[in-house]
């Protein structure tokens, strides 16, 4: 059963082969078993899970059941959940329990799914490595002298060593599909809206996006049946009638067109890396689809305008960090003004403290037009790239990263060189697009590389029929990691 | 362009940060590694082109003008540092 997906668990449970109760305790058993190496959860409370774990079982008894009823989830810390603690990965909420559930949290446990604990992540989803956590690295169950990317890697790692069938995560450049590429499953990051965002901490709110990470695209499509869908109290949530994304996972293959960018085969692209990418670019050109060179000749500029963009909007969504109402307080404080000063000091890590240093600096008086402008303008000139590219093409394929999991420490003392982790994931928030990862092989090390596909607006259903169509003739999703056997 | 020591100061008092002396040689340094990062789409022409502030072209949605909130001030203080008579409590503003 821990290594069932959640299509699997939901014939199981259905069946009455076992519980809910019975299967959260397994799972449970197993966090207790490799949390202590891997760190992956910040935050697990049995009774909480099995108190909705027997719930989940009355539902059933009583013929109230969906797909997902009883199956176990881990959600990324950046959730807010009621009566169990919420901490970002970082020390400013360190003893936070939210007084509401994220919208997000509210659908899943409607749909009847039950709560295994809180994921580890990079303080305030600032990292690609995981490594920025108040509490902790997250160790990668492929190697655990690697990273296992971020910064949802807790989630990626509770899925990728069967502690979770299934988790949760937050996108804002590449937070779901990174750590889901170096860790070997599967993560959607959804078109921009489609998910809300409501009491999902804030970090750069024109990005941000949630999104399931799981083992397998059927899986990603019956989370996100369950996650998507219109809420009014996320302001850029969209109105939209509910759709399935498991419609198209039978897609016939034949006289796709997928757009190859050679700017995401470029220098930086790790040979191992393209060799596996490639070989499934010609599985899908084997199967009767067109390999299309399409070019998007401003995703070079993408780092540098993220880099604008994304530390403007946390320097102002994390300016609600003053110890007044919620979180860290510094103590024995002078006046207001030491306290917001020492509370933020001490409550904030290394790698936030920059973003905030350099998003304040882009807003500044004198500094706004020639940074913060002209990144929205470039912005812009991104989205069209695509908007131009999707003339020629259904979707876009490439590598989710330029290299498999790095070590613990590698790329701790230069920022710029971690940023690079995400230098393909990053084009597609921009645009606002859908983009998803899915495993395509491993290198000499037997560490995980990720296949990367970006569609266009709203095409969630086409993106997973693809990765569907893929993981049925292909077993890289199934393996189990080397440390954490079953 | 590169920022010295002063101009950090002065951002991170504006973002009510304070950097110690003994970290602010390495703040300083990593901080014009990102800003030199930076600097390269600033040479790009961009006359002409409008700003995109968003990811999807879309209106902020509007709402009858009508309380839709109920009071949940308790739920919501329990979770503050200190609180008082239903007031958040900070130090002493004026004197």
């Amino acid at each position: 059963m821990l290594n069932a997906t959640v299509a699997e668990l939901s014939s199981a449970l259905a069946a009455r082969r076992i519980s809910s109760v019975e299967l959260a305790q397994l799972f449970l058993d197993r966090i207790e078993r490799l949390n202590g190496v891997l760190n992956a959860f910040i935050t697990v409370d049995a009774e909480h899970t099995l108190k909705e774990a027997r719930r989940a079982d009355a539902s059933r008894a009583r013929q109230d059941a969906g797909p997902l009823t009883g199956i176990p989830i881990a959600h990324k810390d950046i959730y807010c959940t009621r009566g169990l603690r919420t901490t970002c990965g970082s020390r400013m909420l360190a003893n936070f329990v939210s007084p509401y559930d994220a919208r997000v949290i509210e659908r899943l446990a409607e749909a009847g799914m039950v709560t295994l604990g809180k994921t580890n992540m990079d303080e305030f989803a600032m990292g690609s490595s995981n490594e920025t956590s108040y509490f902790g690295p997250v160790r990668n169950a492929w190697s655990a002298a690697c990273v296992p990317g971020g910064s949802s890697g807790g989630s990626a790692v509770a899925v990728s060593a069967r502690m979770a069938p299934a988790a949760t995560g937050t996108d804002t450049g590449g937070s779901i599909r990174q750590p889901a590429a170096l860790t070997g499953i599967c993560g959607l990051k959804p078109t921009y809206g489609l998910v809300s965002r409501y009491g999902m901490i804030a970090f750069a709110s024109s990005l941000d996006q949630g999104g399931p990470m799981a083992r397998t695209a059927q899986d990603l499509a019956l989370l996100l049946n369950a996650m998507a869908g219109f809420d009014n109290r996320d302001s850029t949530s969209v109105e939209r009638a509910p759709e399935d994304y498991s419609r198209m996972l039978e897609l016939d293959l034949a006289g796709l067109r997928i757009g190859v960018p050679a700017e995401f085969f470029g220098e930086g692209l790790d040979a191992a890396v393209r060799k596996q990418v490639e070989g499934a670019m010609r599985w899908y050109g084997e199967q009767g689809a067109r390999m299309v060179p399409v070019r998007l000749p401003n995703a070079g500029l993408a780092l540098p305008v993220y880099y604008v963009l994304a530390p403007a909007e946390a320097s102002s969504n994390l300016a609600r960090y003053d110890g007044v109402r919620y979180g860290h307080r510094a103590q024995d404080c002078a006046d207001l003004l030491d306290m917001y000063v020492r509370t933020r000091t001490e409550g904030f890590g290394e790698e936030v403290k920059r973003r905030i240093l350099v998003g304040t600096y882009v807003l500044s008086h004198g500094y706004y037009d020639a940074y913060y402008l002209q990144a929205q303008k470039l912005r812009r000139l991104i989205a069209r790239d695509f908007a131009a590219a999707y003339h020629d093409c259904d979707l876009i394929m490439g590598p989710t990263a330029p290299t498999t999991a790095f070590a613990l420490g590698a790329k701790m003392d230069d920022p710029v060189q971690m940023y690079l982790n995400d230098i393909y994931t990053i084009p597609a928030p921009l645009a606002g697009l859908p983009a998803l990862s899915i495993p395509c092989g491993f290198d000499a090390k037997g560490l995980p590389v990720g296949l990367q596909l970006t569609g266009n607006y709203f095409s969630e259903a086409l993106l997973l029929g693809m990765a569907h169509r893929y993981q049925q003739a292909s077993d890289w999703h199934l393996r189990v990691p080397a440390e954490t056997p079953l | 362009m590169s920022l010295s020591k002063d101009e950090v100061d002065r951002i991170a008092r504006l973002a009510r940060l304070a950097v110690r002396p003994d970290e602010s040689a390495a703040v300083l340094e990593r901080l014009n590694r990102v800003l030199g990062m930076i600097e390269t789409m600033r040479a790009v022409d961009t006359r002409g082109v409008e700003p995109m502030a968003h990811a999807l072209d879309v209106v902020q949605r509007l709402r009858p003008d009508a309380v839709t909130e109920s009071d949940q001030h308790a739920a919501l203080q329990a979770v503050a540092p200190a609180v008082e008579r239903d007031l958040y409590l900070v130090p002493k503003v004026i004197e």
